[in-house]
């Protein structure tokens, strides 16, 4: 611990943190451009600057590390002028087009000059005029208000490991650009757009949108993947505008990936805003109740086996489990399933089907081997931790398949089953490797749970895990990148039917087995409709939508209140942050309202009492013994097989991303960069 | 001084010939694993030599690749120092210092000399594309100022006259002497060394 004054208060601070952060603590705010606490130091934009006694010089205080008994001083004349004197330099060449600029009302240059600047100019030469560079769909440059904080080159080189953005000529001449001006090939791309300081970089989606001060700021949670990024929700009305990062250490630091922050506007479109019945091969518009009848006269005629419901994947768990209470109790069925592809399950944990690492724990690993994932596609923001450990440990990074470009060095193998065997059998260099760490991490993604060998590679590397001791109370080396938000959280609920791991639901549904369908939020099946009728519940006109014979409009996450479980198993919340269209209602409440139709009695009274009922059944359900027996995992099968990695349409991978201009954009932006081929 | 750009035209590709390879492998060398990229700069040197006074950005990518090191990278640094080409100039280039003992000294009077003789402005490729002329910030030899660069010698102690006679050597395919044109060794005084006599290499 250091001890240190700071404007004549006494603090104390360990050691090996700067100045600024010394001041921090003592509760003396810096003001700023280049330093952010997430990027390396650059100390190139002065504002930060203070005095310490005997130094005859101001000193930039985020580039100087604290020492003991330092006397620091921000309040003194001598700091106020030096700070009047860079903010003077800082605003010579930058344009006084505040009235027209994005980033009026949340941009600390503005911020900061209004505090801590004067209120004349006295330069009367030429200001610069920068020419703007091309970023790609998402980024939009006006690149004559730079600072040359570098925040942008520093976050691209550092976090998203692309290094593509650099600062090019000297002096006034000075210009940020990405190599001979092309998008930036990252998921993380746009975070750059909330570092600028100023109105350099800023969104291109919600250019001339709306003022910051006019939305209304929601606190909420993201489900583009499994990962739970905490983000916020800026609304106009109904409207989605834009949606910001919220900082959560544990989860997302303070990054969303692109498509968090940009499918938003597929909210807007292709909604489904009115009850629809389809005659004779048309849609035509209904009313709820008409919709409610014909749907209670379906099914009391129909044998309660012949009845499935599948969920989606961006499902909020209130849902899930009224869905399942209306199939348990109101109809007596257990046909429901919310894994839409044939992926192996053992419910019979928790830590199963969870990332028992947790997202924080992976920077602390050892050693790493991803087995049939691809983490910059399948949970981009798990992948720039991934980052982060290589960066500060140089973690060593395998997979089991040769994924391409990660944003990381990783060696890979050659995707053969056989090695599995090997590794399990301690007959491959991977063994070795697993058991010399101290804190392994191995990463199941969905190809691997989605192969033929699943339930082989599965279980007999928890085994090997097992007999290692890398699997205890201190760290849990067993990891699955879930695929959807809604994943865990169906889990944790018990949405699944399966007695050795398989998926039943869907293997009858393929053969046809069942007469009525009920799809809760489902776009992602491949289904071969022959004579099943299907409902379909939702919030989008998708591939659910179009195959259904009746359509009960839903809310997507924005619009209702909504529990989700990531894929470490944290249960959070998202908040409404704006409202159904039209017709369309709260999920949870369309199917209560159809169990009052069916059986004239509502499930629940009101949402709370859903809330604190499915908050008392997610503990029940946690650690349950049910389904596979241990004595089902003894002769396990090997299979000769090559682990076959899906490539996903990431842009694409959902009901609101493929409603999502941006996200068109960005898709073919990258399809443009492929084929000019200019990125080797 | 304002932002240079790089040439429009750029050739296709970029391959250190086998003396320049020698040579950058001979830099690499000298620093510590891992470090290599602390060459980027002698090597831009290198590729400026070998590819006639100019660096293309195919060899800028070419260095990127050769060091590890990522493109814009090498280009921030090719776009820092002036004296770095990015577009082509002469195989003959001549660089007038025009800073401030050379300007007093009458360095302008040798940029008459090559605007006269070369170009009429500044970077422009003479009639016979062999030659282009730019202005230049002190390149260190203020005692014999005025002066100018051609390609790796100095020439030093000039006037107009003799700028012209060594642009028309030049001009006629010969290399002219470099050095002092007014008889001086080095930047001794003219008419010999008065002071440290007993000194040989003073
Ligand atoms: S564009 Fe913005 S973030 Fe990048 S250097 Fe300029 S001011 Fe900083
Ligand atoms: S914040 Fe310290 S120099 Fe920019
Ligand atoms: S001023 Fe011309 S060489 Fe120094």
């Amino acid at each position: 611990m250091l001890k240190l004054k700071v404007n004549e208060i006494d603090v104390e601070v360990e050691e090996g943190l700067t100045v600024l952060q010394a001041c921090e603590k003592a509760g003396i705010e810096i003001p700023r451009f280049c330093y952010h606490e997430k990027l390396s130091i650059a100390g190139n934009c002065r504002m930060c600057l203070v005095e310490i006694e005997k130094s005859p010089k101001p000193v930039a205080s985020c580039a100087m590390p604290a020492t003991e008994g330092m006397n620091i001083k921000t309040n003194t004349e001598f700091v106020e002028k030096a700070r009047k004197g860079v903010m003077e330099f800082l605003l010579a060449n930058h344009p006084l087009d505040c009235p027209v600029c994005d980033q009026g009302g949340e941009c600390d240059l503005q911020d900061q000059s209004m505090f801590y600047g004067v209120d004349k100019s006295r330069y009367k030469e030429n200001k610069r005029e920068v020419s703007e560079k091309n970023m790609g769909p998402l980024i939009k440059t006006q690149m004559t208000r730079c600072i040359h904080c570098t925040r942008c080159v520093r976050f691209a080189t550092e976090i998203a490991g692309v290094p593509e953005i650099g600062a090019i000529g000297r002096g006034e001449e000075m210009q940020i650009t990405t190599y001979l001006e092309q998008s930036m090939e990252s998921e993380l791309s746009a975070n750059v757009v909330d570092l600028c300081p100023v109105g350099a970089l800023t969104s291109k989606p919600y250019v001339f949108e709306a003022r910051p001060w006019e939305l209304k700021k929601t606190e909420s949670i993201d489900v583009m993947d499994a990962v739970g990024t905490n983000i916020r929700v800026d609304t106009y009305g109904w409207e989605v505008k834009r949606i910001l990062p919220r900082i959560n250490e544990d989860i997302n630091e303070e990054w969303i990936s692109d498509k968090t922050r940009y499918a938003c506007d597929g909210l807007l479109n292709q909604r489904l805003d009115t009850p629809y019945i389809k005659y004779n091969g048309k849609f035509e518009k209904a009313s709820w109740n008409e919709v409610f009848n014909i749907i209670k006269s379906k099914l009391k005629n129909v044998d309660k086996d012949k009845i499935c419901g599948i969920a989606g994947d961006l499902v909020n768990m209130e849902t899930l489990y009224i869905f399942k209470e209306f199939f348990n109790k109101t109809l007596g069925s257990y046909n429901i399933e919310s894994r839409t592809d044939h992926s192996y399950l053992n419910p019979e944990k928790r830590e199963n089907y969870l990332f028992n690492s947790k997202i924080n724990g992976i920077e602390e690993a050892d050693f790493i081997f991803m087995v049939g994932s691809n983490p910059r596609y399948e949970a981009t923001i798990l992948n720039a931790r991934i980052r982060k450990a290589y960066l500060q440990n140089k973690t060593k990074i395998v997979s089991f398949n040769n994924i391409g470009e990660l944003t990381y060095p990783y060696e890979s193998l050659d995707g053969d089953i056989e090695n599995i065997k090997k590794i399990i059998e301690n007959n491959h260099e991977i063994s070795n490797m697993i058991k010399n760490a101290k804190k392994p991490l191995i990463i199941f993604g969905q190809s691997s749970l989605k192969s033929e060998s699943a339930k082989y590679i599965f279980e007999s590397i928890k085994t090997f895990l097992e007999k290692n001791e890398k699997i205890s109370k201190e760290w849990n080396s067993l990891n699955i990148i879930s695929k959807n938000a809604s994943t865990v959280g169906s889990f944790d609920l018990g949405v699944y039917k399966t007695e050795d791991g398989s998926n039943e639901v869907l293997k009858n549904l393929e053969n046809h087995v069942f007469e009525i369908v009920y799809l809760l939020g489902v776009d992602n099946l491949k289904l071969e409709k022959k004579n099943e009728f299907i409902i379909y519940q939702g919030s989008h006109g998708d591939k659910g939508a179009e195959i259904a014979d009746i359509i009960l409009p839903g809310a997507a996450y924005t619009e209702q209140n909504g529990y989700f479980t990531n894929l470490e198993g944290k249960l959070q919340k998202a908040y409404k942050a704006s409202y159904p269209p039209e017709e369309a209602k709260e999920d949870w409440l369309i199917i209560n309202e159809l169990a009052e139709v069916m059986n004239h009695r509502k499930l629940f009274n009101d949402k709370d009492e859903l809330d604190s009922s499915m908050l008392n059944q997610i503990n029940l359900f946690i650690e349950k013994n049910n389904s596979i027996k241990s004595s089902n995992l003894e002769n396990l099968e090997f299979k000769q097989e090559i682990l076959k990695i899906d490539i996903e349409d990431y842009y694409y991978s959902n009901a609101i991303a493929r409603a999502s201009k941006t996200m068109l954009e960005c898709k073919n932006a990258k399809i443009n960069l492929k084929l000019t081929g200019t990125e080797g | 001084m304002s932002l240079r750009k790089p040439s429009k035209e750029q050739p296709e590709s970029f391959k250190f010939n086998s003396s320049s390879l020698e040579a950058a492998k001979t830099i690499v060398a000298k620093y510590p694993k891992d470090k290599q990229q602390s060459a980027v700069m002698a090597l831009l040197y290198i590729v400026q030599k070998q590819n006639n006074n100019w660096i293309p950005l195919a060899a800028m990518k070419y260095i990127g690749k050769f060091l590890d090191m990522p493109y814009i990278k090498v280009y921030e640094v090719a776009t820092f120092y002036t004296m770095y080409n990015l577009a082509p100039v002469g195989k003959h280039f001549i660089q007038i210092c025009t800073t401030t003992p050379c300007m007093i000294r009458g360095a302008y009077k040798l940029v008459e000399a090559c605007k006269e003789k070369i170009s009429d402005n500044e970077n422009e490729l003479s009639k016979d594309k062999n030659c282009s002329w730019t202005e230049v910030e002190c390149l260190g030899a203020c005692v014999n100022a005025p002066m100018m660069q051609i390609n790796d010698e100095y020439y030093e102690d000039l006037d107009k006259e003799k700028t012209i006679k060594i642009l028309n050597t030049i001009l006629n395919g010969k290399t002219p002497k470099p050095g002092s044109y007014r008889g001086r060794t080095n930047n001794e005084p003219e008419n010999n060394r008065k002071t440290l006599m007993d000194l040989k290499n003073a």
